[in-house]
């Protein structure tokens, strides 16, 4: 850390706050276009925004100024955030490229280089950042510590060595065993012990000494947040709904990438409260909700307006995800008064880190919950692990539950693996199968 | 008898226009290989269809198949699995399969007893088990589709095509052209390929009997013999089975409400 780049960060960071304050009070009064078939967006939006690029502000400066570290977006990161870490998360990043639609240009950077198209287009968009320096958020911070955990899939694994060998960073693994079930107590040991060494990593990266203290404020405010999360995604529940999936694949990035800060518990409450008033007078995320879906898997992050657009325009309501949910539905698990050993069994539990089986009764239990009409499954040429097993998982839906569900097939970030013709046809015809 | 309802169906291969009367009775019908201006096209022939059949005064236009949001004056744009459903439930009246075989995409529908679609299935991005797989192919043995049809038929045994892929189903046959296999046994094996393919997405969507093959390629009588084969079980040719896109549109024209709720929502689309 030089005093230089401590200072440039600072006034970056005071500088951008209060820039993007102004944008943020400006765009308060903006009134938005009006859309013929969705309400208005929600005004925590303009919050939402602002926070993201604040974020992203930070990373700019943060290299050198403060600890930086790259991690997996299923990392214990509370540790890193109490220890004042800049915490930089590829996968949203890859996102972020999805939407603005220049993914396509860094996966073929990395393609160009040797890595394989059927590698996960999070990965090749990162691997084509690194390779170009080309990012729509301006720049990148260099990590001092590389944070691997393997319980969204094992392709991080290899896409974080090549980081590590390519940044001549160290990276701490956390190696979470597959489950069929709740955790048994080895596998809970075994990754507590991990959780304990990654600690001692980011100490010697950091080069300071974690306080207990203010890892259990951080924890505290993960579990604050999780659980505001949950309520957030739970209002799905209502009819019509306040809230529509597409809404939380874009308000979860703070649970994802500033989990443990205080702005991100502020911020779902506020949402919550916005939330709320929706409930209160009735008012859905839709001007007619006709019938309600629930999506499965990551979103096609190039094609989300597109698809909001296309059920809107039919009335279909895409109310829920267990993706987005997946953020929330842990939070029981957080314990700020053994931060640890909680993280190890809540780090354990994703829902990409179970069986088909508990996958499936996740579904239902948000198709039941959320009274949805049908399930749209994205195959995800990206997530293999997600994307595995959704063919069978659609045949017990439509036979066992009578749900009625289509698979789709894309990619959450590489447009090349959608075709608009394809995917037209099927949603027109679920659709029309749904009397929508 | 007048027209009551008019369904035009734009597919990727052929463009076909059907005139019902209000007993759902085919007036009238054109079938024309699909020309790249579909809105000219489907114009001349809705022309057509009023100076031949009668102007049908205040007779909807359905509109179905890739084409539909091109064809000008349509009513109503519904896709071609609700149309191929509501031609054959219209025949059938009861619980079946339906295989639309068309020219891009082959479609297998699973209809209930109240001939409500309960499922659905699609080939993938690729033209394994669809009409231009067999045009492809007829066309490297130097074969209209009738004489592809009559080879096949005509076949003492089949030559095993692995590939579904249309390319590398092309390459094989290069190859069984080359050690002599007879032309016969390759068409055959053609059809065989083609069903296999066609079997499996039926299979992914469940079998309900009787299975009727609708759509072009449901004409070649090999196609049929080759799929009843592989599913086991007869699979029937409904009236008018080329047509039944645009008959099946004519009748969500005719009766918009059953089975299921047909509409074309928000604002008009732009034509």
């Amino acid at each position: 850390m030089t005093l230089y780049a401590s200072v440039r960060h600072g006034l970056a960071v005071t500088g951008g706050r209060a820039v993007l304050g102004v944008v943020r009070w400006r765009d308060t009064f903006r009134r938005p276009r009006a859309h013929p078939h969705l309400a208005p967006p929600l005004r925590s939006g303009v919050r939402l925004k602002e926070l993201i690029a604040r974020h992203y502000l930070k990373g700019r400066t943060a290299s050198s100024a403060v600890p930086v570290a790259w991690v997996t977006s299923g990392a214990p990161v509370e540790p890193l955030v109490a220890l004042g870490y800049h915490v930089h998360y590829p996968e949203n990043h890859g996102a972020i490229c999805g939407i603005r639609r220049v993914a396509e240009d860094l996966c073929t950077a990395a393609e160009s280089a040797g890595w394989s198209r059927d590698l996960c287009s999070y990965a090749r968009t990162d691997l084509g950042v690194v390779l170009t320096g080309r990012t729509p958020v301006g720049r990148l911070p260099r990590p001092d510590l590389l944070v691997c955990c393997t319980n969204i899939c094992q392709t991080v694994l290899g896409w974080y060595q090549v980081l590590a060998e390519r940044f001549g960073v160290p990276m701490a693994l956390v190696d979470t065993p597959f489950l069929y079930g709740t955790a048994p107590p080895h596998a809970l040991t075994y990754v507590e012990r991990q959780i304990e060494v990654l600690v001692e990593a980011a100490e010697r990266a950091a080069g300071r000494t974690l306080d207990p203290g203010r890892l259990h404020a951080v924890t505290r405010r993960s579990k604050d947040a999780c659980t505001l999360w949950r309520e957030v995604v739970d209002r799905a529940r209502h009819r019509p709904s306040p809230i529509t999936a597409f809404d939380t694949f874009v308000h979860m990035a703070p649970i994802v990438e500033m989990r443990g800060e205080a702005c991100t518990v502020d911020y779902y409450a506020a949402l919550l409260e916005e939330l709320d008033g929706r409930v209160a007078r009735g008012e859905g995320a839709l001007l007619e909700e006709q019938v309600r879906l629930a999506w499965d898997n990551l979103p096609i992050w190039p094609r989300m307006r597109w698809l909001s657009d296309r059920l809107a325009a039919r009335g279909a309501a895409l109310v829920a995800s267990p993706y987005a949910r997946a953020w929330g539905e842990l939070a029981d698990l957080i314990d700020p008064e053994r931060p640890v050993a909680s993280a190890a069994r809540v780090y354990l539990h994703p829902i990409l880190n179970l069986g088909i089986g508990q996958r499936l009764a996740a579904l239902r239990a948000l198709a039941r919950d959320c009274q949805v009409d049908g399930v749209l499954l994205h195959s995800d040429r990206s997530c293999r692990p997600w994307s595995s097993g959704q063919a069978d998982i659609r045949d017990r839906l439509v036979r066992e539950d009578k749900i009625p569900a289509l698979l789709l097939e894309a990619d959450h970030s590489d447009p090349r693996a959608f075709s608009e013709a394809q995917a037209s046809a099927r949603i027109d015809a679920f659709l029309e199968g749904l009397g929508a | 008898m007048t027209v009551a309802a008019i369904g035009v169906d734009a597919g990727s291969t052929t463009l076909k226009v059907a005139a019902l009367d209000a007993a759902g009775t085919l007036l009238w019908s054109r079938l024309e290989p699909a020309s790249p201006r579909t809105a000219e096209q489907a114009t001349a022939l809705l022309a057509a269809c009023a100076s031949e059949a009668g102007p049908g005064k205040g007779a909807p236009i359905v509109a179905t198949g890739y084409g539909r949001d091109l064809v000008l004056g349509a009513v109503r744009r519904v896709t071609e699995i609700t149309c191929h459903a509501r031609g054959v439930f219209a025949q059938v009246g009861g619980a079946c399969t339906v295989l639309d075989l068309g020219g891009q995409d082959t479609k297998v529908l699973a209809l209930g007893a109240s001939g409500r679609v309960l499922d659905f299935a699609m080939n993938d991005r690729c033209a394994a088990g669809t009409g231009r797989f067999l045009e492809v192919t007829a066309a490297r043995l130097g074969l209209s589709l009738e004489a592809f049809d009559a080879a096949a038929t005509a076949a003492h045994h089949e030559a095993v095509i692995s590939s579904t892929c249309t390319v590398f189903a092309e390459s094989e046959m290069v190859s069984l052209l080359a050690r002599g296999t007879p032309v016969e046994a390759i068409a055959a094996g053609l059809h065989r390929a083609m069903a296999r393919r066609v079997a499996a997405l039926a299979r992914q969507v469940g079998i309900r009997p009787p299975i009727l093959a609708s759509g072009g390629v449901a004409l070649s009588g090999s196609v049929r013999r080759a799929l009843s084969r592989e599913l086991d079980q007869d699979v029937g040719l409904p009236r008018h089975a080329q047509l039944l896109g645009a008959v099946g549109a004519a009748l969500v024209g005719l009766d918009p409400s059953s089975p299921g709720p047909i509409r074309v929502a928000g604002r008009p689309r732009p034509v």
